[in-house]
Formats: C-alpha cells, structure tokens, sequence
C-alpha cells in the first residue's frame, strides 16, 4: 500500500465538493440561477488541464537534459491526461454557454484560444505517433512541447484579458477577486480544484505505469 | 489513522454548509431544495463518482501486481 494517501485524499476532496458543491448555499445571481454551482466542476478541469500540461513541460525539458524514456513516457501520458480534462472543460463550458449564453460556442475570445491551445496539444499527439524513431521521437515532441506550453499560456490567460469576454475575470486584469464567488463558494471552489489535480494525476501515473511496462515487455521480448 | 482523520476533516466541512437561501428576486431552486429532491441528484452523483474512484483503484492494484511480475522477471 505505497503511497495511496493521496489518491484517496483527491477522491475525497471531490466527493466533498459533489456534496457541498450541490446543496451549499450559492448568491442568487440573474441569468446564471443554479448554474452557478457549474463553477465547481468546469473550472476544476481546465485547472486540471493545466497542471497536466505543466507537469508534461517540465518532465519534456528533464527529457532533453537526461535522456530517459521513463521522462519521456510522463510527457507524453500528461498530455493525453490534460486533453481528456480539456475535451470535458470544452464539452461542460459548451452546456453550461448555451443556457447562460444563449449559444454554445458564442464568439468569445476565450473559447477560441482554448481552441487553439487544444489542436496545438492534439497535434503534439499527432506528431509523436508520426515517427517512429524512439530517440527522434522523444526528443522533437519534447522541443515541441516546450514551445507549445508558453503558448497554451498566452492563449488561455494574456490574450482573452487583453479584449471582452464573457468570461470573469477576463477583458481588464481583475484576478480572482473579479468573480462573483462569496466566501463559502470559496471553499468548495478551490479543494475542488485540487481534488481534481489529484485524480488527474492518479490518472497520469497509471497511465505511465502501463506505458513502462509495455516499454519493459518489448525490451525483453517476452 | 490517516483514514480517521480525513473523517474528522470531512464532517469539519459539512458544518460549514448552510442550507439557507437569499431570494432577492431572482429565482432559484430552493421548492426543489426544500422538497429534498436534490439530495438524490448528490447520491447519484457520489455512486457514479465513488464506483469510478473503485474503478480506478482495482486498475491501480492489476497493474501493482504486473510491475511485481515485471520485477521478478529481471
């Protein structure tokens, strides 16, 4: 029972944010309702979503400098970690857009950056499965993703502030305080982000253990 | 131990939920809430999410057993 804490520590903290989340008391806001209790979901997913991808960028530059497969299989299974949370960040924030916005995908700057940011990561997939090469493969998805990392940044969190958009917290520099969120919100909001970052890190490193073990059975031909 | 104080942890947090509603004029859910209704909206939730949590874990120990396997191969 190696290091399980942890895993369980994530469950719990989202079952709690399912609980509190749900029958918690939230503002009584025009337009959003009860959907605003939303935020406790979608949000965790592109938080998760990001730590991901942090985790794949700095596992791709521990990469370049030892040359290891096993770094390399942490990128790579981060990635595909980070897309599934982002497909249920786009998928939720679709829903949630069309009662609240009146459309699905409206016009916003921050829903087309995101966009963007998910076909750079796709193709960050789609350029690994490309060559065949092992070494070859490693090192230019590894250059690749350290360009695309700081990219995914601008997009996501510097461009959508620089015009309007829907979004809080975006169009002028307000942070955090900029969110219609009270206190008790609060509270339920961020464990639940970290509860969310730690099922998907879950995720990752089951992902990864299989990728080595694959790796493993290959070497010896067994 | 640990499990023991994630339960104390758990049941602090429940203290801090209120089941009051404001009503400024805007309408939200709170005949739903009151009728209780809402309350098997969490329990499906929290069966999905806790067999998905089982899930996971059973996938955790399948592969702890093959990386042992892998181990004593080498």
């Amino acid at each position: 029972m190696k290091s399980y804490w942890w895993k369980f520590l994530g469950a719990a903290i989202v079952i709690y944010t399912i609980i509190a989340g749900l029958l918690g008391e939230v503002p009584a806001l025009p337009i959003l309702h009860e959907s605003i209790r939303t935020v406790y979901f979608h949000v965790p997913m592109w938080f998760a979503m990001l730590l991901m991808y942090l985790i794949s960028v700095v596992y791709s530059i521990k990469y370049l400098g030892s040359g290891k497969p096993e770094d390399d299989f942490i990128a790579v299974e981060s990635v595909n970690v980070g897309l599934i949370f982002c497909l249920f960040g786009l998928l939720s924030g679709m829903l949630w857009a069309n009662i609240t916005w009146g459309d699905p995908w409206p016009n916003d700057p921050k829903l087309n950056s995101s966009a963007i940011a998910s076909l750079m990561y796709l193709a960050y997939v789609v350029l690994r499965n490309s060559l065949d090469e092992e070494q070859k493969r490693g090192k230019i998805s590894a250059i690749y993703n350290v360009f695309a990392f700081p990219i995914m940044i601008v997009l996501l969190f510097v461009l959508p502030r620089l015009t309007d958009s829907l979004h809080p917290g975006n169009g002028g520099n307000p942070g955090f305080s900029g969110y219609d969120m009270t206190g008790s919100m609060k509270w339920v909001f961020r464990p639940a982000v970290l509860g969310w970052m730690l099922i998907g890190c879950w995720i990752m490193t089951l992902r990864y253990r299989i990728r080595k073990l694959e790796y493993h059975t290959d070497e010896t031909g067994n | 131990m640990k499990k023991i104080f994630l339960l104390i942890i758990m049941s602090c947090f429940n203290f801090l939920v209120t089941f009051a509603q404001s009503n400024n004029g805007v309408e939200m859910a709170t005949g739903l809430r009151s009728s209780g209704k809402i309350y098997v909206v969490v329990i499906v939730l929290l069966i999905i999410f806790i067999g998905f949590i089982i899930y996971l874990f059973t996938i955790d120990r399948r592969i702890g057993k093959l990386e042992n396997k892998d181990k004593n191969i080498k």
